[in-house]
């Protein structure tokens, strides 16, 4: 079975009479267990678009999004992924354990299964002295580090990320990519992330998803045959580097044609 | 970062009320010291600035020494028969109680007409465009003008034998001016979470009532609690002239109208207003607390 199924997707916006904008037309990707897939693309190409349609936050105007077999509908319902921001989200008047509860909460776990599975995932992202600690008095990576153990607090076999390195620093950011590659090879977690980031998106994946604007359509997909152990001299390898080159000379033949920008190229 | 516990922040913290207390101690003298040094510098009849009749009477009928003041409170009510008299303070405080248990009860009844609404309006967009802008008009309808007519149509109520008491339109009066900064402060609360926060629920396939508990509200705190104050200060105003003008028996307000009849006894006024006074500050006690209780280990740039 696999993770996600995306067939014949168009999302179109309809805001008012002259308003239409077709944010995605003729989605097709599917998404095995275990992988790891980046979308990217310039802004405004709908990759956030297609990671809400996959979370059931909005709805496709045609075709059908399947989530772990089921109607995407019914796998948001059921919890089957976990979903993490930009911005951290975490909830200022929680503390940090009460915050990664959340998931649990809302699924009706009781307190004590609660308080032991939150412990459990602070242990997994290597904060488990801050557990009484406020979410504000945590840096933004470490605040970042809570928003995954909150995601993946229910165990769901989906993880899906939308830009969620994109307020750190270069140095927390590459670390913060190691740290998540370590906790889904460890949850055996797939993962559905939209980067702006270039190196980020070669880093992590075993497929680069790479998508044009206007309309927004996946132009290319690229494998990333760099092997499950990735550490830091994987940045370092001829392979990574060439990958780099093959997806920004992809991201650019889409560029040239449509004249778009947006894409950081560190 | 201000982290709670910290022991240097906690001193701060005690330092920071010991300044608040004695600055409320010198601001108090101050008001004492400016309203002696009037008396003695002022006009006694009053007196005109470029033909305008701005400066008030200084004498002693119309402004009376603080210090008279002050002992008025231990004399008794009629100083002419002083035998088993009630002390002017006793009666005060009496009138004082009598109209804080209006004013809480308008507080609270304001409280949650406030909250309901705002909750029915972050709910449905068609009830916030059709009710927000009659709460606004409703605010504009003098007080005065209200009081007896709450109490007229009050009078002619009467559900299964219970009749509408007299002070209840007081109580109303106060809830009237409670409830709509309590509306509008917690709407903006209630709307006030993140995109990011709402999809975060969303995609947990949260109900409404779970976003509403575990999101809406905590998130409103900030913006409730200082509707709480501006809430409380209504809920004093209201019921106090509601007393005024609707001749309750019991309350301050009609403590401040009796003693304003004694035309030869001017500082017993100014005890009645004192007492008034000190009903707004219980209230702003109150909801200072309220605050202190609610915005713990929260982030302090929100508080502040």
């Amino acid at each position: 079975m696999s993770a996600v199924v995306v067939s014949g997707v168009d999302k179109i916006f309809s805001t008012g009479k002259a308003a239409r904008v077709e944010a995605l037309v003729g989605i097709d990707l599917t998404v095995e267990q275990g992988e790891f897939v980046s979308l990217i693309g310039p802004s405004g190409c709908g990759k956030s678009t297609l990671l809400r349609l996959i979370a059931n936050l909005i709805e496709p105007t045609a075709g059908s999004v399947t989530v772990n077999g089921k109607p995407a509908h019914q796998a948001r319902l059921d919890q089957d992924y976990g979903m993490a921001f930009q911005q951290a989200g975490l909830f200022d008047w929680r503390s940090v354990t009460k915050n990664i509860e959340l998931p649990l909460e809302l699924k009706g776990w009781d307190r004590t299964n609660r308080r032991a599975r939150a412990l459990e995932m602070l242990e997994l992202v290597k904060l488990p002295e801050f557990a009484s600690h406020m979410p504000w008095q945590l840096s933004g990576g470490m605040q970042q580090r809570i928003a995954i153990a909150r995601a993946l607090a229910a165990h769901p076999p989906l993880l899906l990320m939308d830009k969620p390195f994109g307020a750190l620093d270069e140095m927390t950011r590459e670390h913060m990519q190691a740290e998540l590659l370590r906790i889904c090879a460890k949850t055996a977690t797939t993962v559905v992330f939209v980067t702006h980031s270039i190196p980020e998106a070669v880093y992590l994946s075993t497929r680069v998803v790479v998508m044009s604007p206007r309309p927004g359509r996946i132009t290319n997909i690229i494998d990333v045959p760099l092997g499950g152990a990735r550490n830091d001299d994987t940045r370092e390898d001829s392979i990574f580097f060439q990958k780099i080159t093959e997806v920004r000379e992809a991201l650019r033949g889409s560029e040239l044609q449509l004249g778009a920008r947006g894409i950081e190229d560190r | 970062m201000n982290v709670p516990g910290n022991p240097s922040v906690a001193e701060s913290a005690v330092g920071r009320r010991a300044r608040r207390s004695v600055m409320f101690v010198l601001a108090l003298a101050l008001v004492a010291a400016g309203w002696e040094l009037y008396k003695w510098l002022g006009p006694e009849n009053g007196g005109e600035i470029f033909g305008w009749k701005l400066l008030p009477r200084a004498k002693d009928r119309v402004m009376p020494h603080v210090v008279d003041i002050i002992t008025r409170f231990a004399d008794p009510i009629n100083p002419s028969s002083n035998v088993g008299q009630e002390s002017v303070f006793s009666v005060v405080m009496k009138g004082v109680w009598f109209s804080f248990r209006l004013v809480l009860a308008g507080f609270g009844l304001g409280l949650v007409a406030g909250v309901l609404l705002a909750v029915l309006m972050a709910r449905l967009r068609l009830a916030e465009r059709a009710i927000l802008p009659y709460l606004v008009i409703s605010q504009t309808v003098p007080l005065i003008a209200l009081a007896p007519l709450v109490a007229s149509w009050g009078g002619k109520l009467e559900l299964f034998g219970w009749e509408w008491p007299r002070w209840l339109t007081a109580t109303v009066l106060g809830a009237f001016l409670t409830f709509f900064p309590i509306a509008v402060g917690t709407l903006r609360g209630l709307q006030s979470p993140s995109a990011a926060s709402l999809e975060l629920m969303d995609s947990l396939a949260a109900p409404w009532r779970h976003t509403l508990f575990k999101l809406r509200f905590p998130a409103a705190v900030p913006y409730i609690v200082p509707a709480l104050k501006l809430g409380a200060a209504g809920s004093v105003i209201g019921v106090v002239v509601a007393e005024i003008s609707t001749g309750l028996r019991g309350g301050i307000g009609r403590l401040v109208i009796e003693f304003m009849r004694r035309s030869n006894d001017p500082a017993i006024v100014y005890t009645a207003v004192i007492g008034a006074a000190a009903l707004g500050l219980v209230m702003a006690g109150l909801v200072a607390l309220a605050d202190a209780v609610f915005m713990r280990n929260r982030p302090k740039e929100a508080s502040a």
